[in-house]
């Protein structure tokens, strides 16, 4: 069995590009340089180790991880559930997944947020989990609702999910947004129109799941998450120095 | 045609958004909702070497302080091992090396307390010079931002270090050096991020 290698190298044409004019926000924080590419070394291949001391089982339940006891949030009771691989397509087993979202009504319980719809005493709007042995993942919620934002004068964002992931290496540290399939929105936001291949845009547009749903109670959306992959040291030419 | 090659693409990145506090460090979002936030403790209680304080600010193109911004802190200990099982060696009970660090909303000042990492073994037997990575997430950065802390008082360690030595220009590898200034008997680094600008911070495609 060949060991694992270093990362391959991140594809920046499928990433957004630091500075993209109709995200304004990105034009005084992209950073003019290009990054310089370094090759991996230890500092790269390692990253945090999280377990299941670190967290609690409600953590990936936002419809009960902030209620009231006895009470609900409102809005469309979902599951979001796939599983972390690799670009080797091999499951990332252990691993922390964070999420954090508006509630149905598109407002935030965020300090900074004042827009006019309301908060919902029942959902704080944030959950995590850990991948189990195979790579999968689930959580429950309420699908997040469109809001507005500051960007042209008219700007929506579609109802998404935030979602955060650890994998192995800190190289492969990634923060990302989950959308919904058939979400009009999605084709007018400057966020999304930030990545410039539609297939990569298809990629974080989560699918309706109606097998993985539960009939008369919550509906499900498919949502697979791909870290960097992992060359195979087949060949050792010269000593490795970690 | 050719044979079909069957990887998969990485998900691409979004911007985390100047709400990254709530799934993150939800207590600074202004609730509380975890037994335990993560990524409050770098070092724990038990780990040797000199306990010191980083701090700074990320300042846009236009000179302002970034003031919604997170950053996530991976060290090895003063031993110059990192807490993760491909790494060889064995570090502190609770130390894991590992943090989150966000700003004062009103300054965009941030600060973490740690202890000063040991160089770290690096490829092909190099060693490379004490050094923090840093990961930095904001609204408006569309992939996160991967830099290195080094530190002013390791200036022979730095001069052989081979990363610093792959920056071309050599006036760009000061940005990369916190500068110390000791308060209180405390070693306190100071590191301030530049996302754009003549002094531009070297940021790596790691």
């Amino acid at each position: 069995m060949p060991k694992p290698g270093k990362f391959y190298q991140r594809d920046r044409e499928w990433h957004p590009p630091a500075l993209t004019r109709d995200y304004k926000t990105s034009v005084t924080r992209a950073p003019q340089y290009s990054p310089i590419s370094l090759e991996n070394s230890a500092s790269e291949l390692t990253g945090p180790v999280f377990g299941q001391n670190d967290i609690d089982p409600i953590d990936n339940d936002l419809i009960r991880n902030y209620a009231q006891p006895g009470e609900m949030p409102i809005g469309e009771r979902i599951i979001v559930h796939g599983k972390v691989l690799d670009e080797n397509a091999r499951p990332v087993p252990n691993t922390l997944v964070e999420v954090w979202q508006a509630n149905a009504g598109g407002r935030y319980r965020h300090k900074k947020d004042t827009y006019i719809a309301p908060i919902d005493p029942n959902f704080g709007g944030c959950g995590r989990t850990m991948t189990d042995d195979d790579g999968y993942y689930y959580f429950r919620t309420v699908k997040p609702g469109a809001y507005p934002w500051r960007n042209w004068i008219n700007s929506w964002r579609p109802g998404h999910i935030h979602i955060s992931v650890f994998g192995t290496g800190f190289a492969q540290r990634l923060i990302t947004q989950l959308y919904f399939e058939g979400d009009p929105l999605i084709a007018k936001c400057p966020i999304v129109n930030t990545i410039p291949d539609p297939r990569a845009i298809e990629q974080l547009t989560a699918r309706l799941d109606l097998n993985a749903s539960i009939p008369l109670d919550t509906i499900a959306y498919k949502f697979d998450i791909v870290l960097r992959g992992r060359r195979s040291t087949l060949f050792e030419n010269r000593l490795e120095g970690n | 045609m050719p044979q079909e090659l069957d990887y998969l693409k990485e998900t691409p990145s979004q911007t985390a958004g100047p709400y990254v506090h709530i799934g993150l460090a939800p207590g600074a979002a202004g609730f509380d909702i975890y037994r335990q936030e993560l990524g409050h403790d770098i070092a724990g209680p038990n780990a040797a070497g000199d306990r010191i304080r980083v701090e700074g600010i990320v300042i846009d193109g236009t000179g302002s302080p970034v003031k919604d911004v997170l950053l996530e802190v991976w060290q090895a200990n003063a031993a110059g091992i990192y807490a993760h099982p491909e790494h060889p060696g064995e570090v502190e009970d609770g130390f894991r090396g590992w943090g989150r660090v966000i700003t004062d909303f009103e300054t965009g000042e941030w600060a973490f307390e740690t202890i000063k990492p040991g160089p770290v073994m690096g490829r092909d037997g190099r060693m490379m010079a004490p050094h923090i990575n840093l990961w930095i997430v904001a609204r408006g950065i569309n992939l996160g931002l991967n830099t290195r802390l080094y530190f002013e008082d390791e200036a022979d360690a730095n001069a052989r270090d081979p990363v610093m030595n792959l920056i071309e220009w050599e006036r760009r590898r000061k940005t990369l050096i916190a500068t110390r200034s000791d308060s209180g008997g405390q070693q306190v680094y100071r590191f301030d991020i530049r996302l754009q600008g003549e002094d531009e911070t070297v940021f790596f495609d790691i």
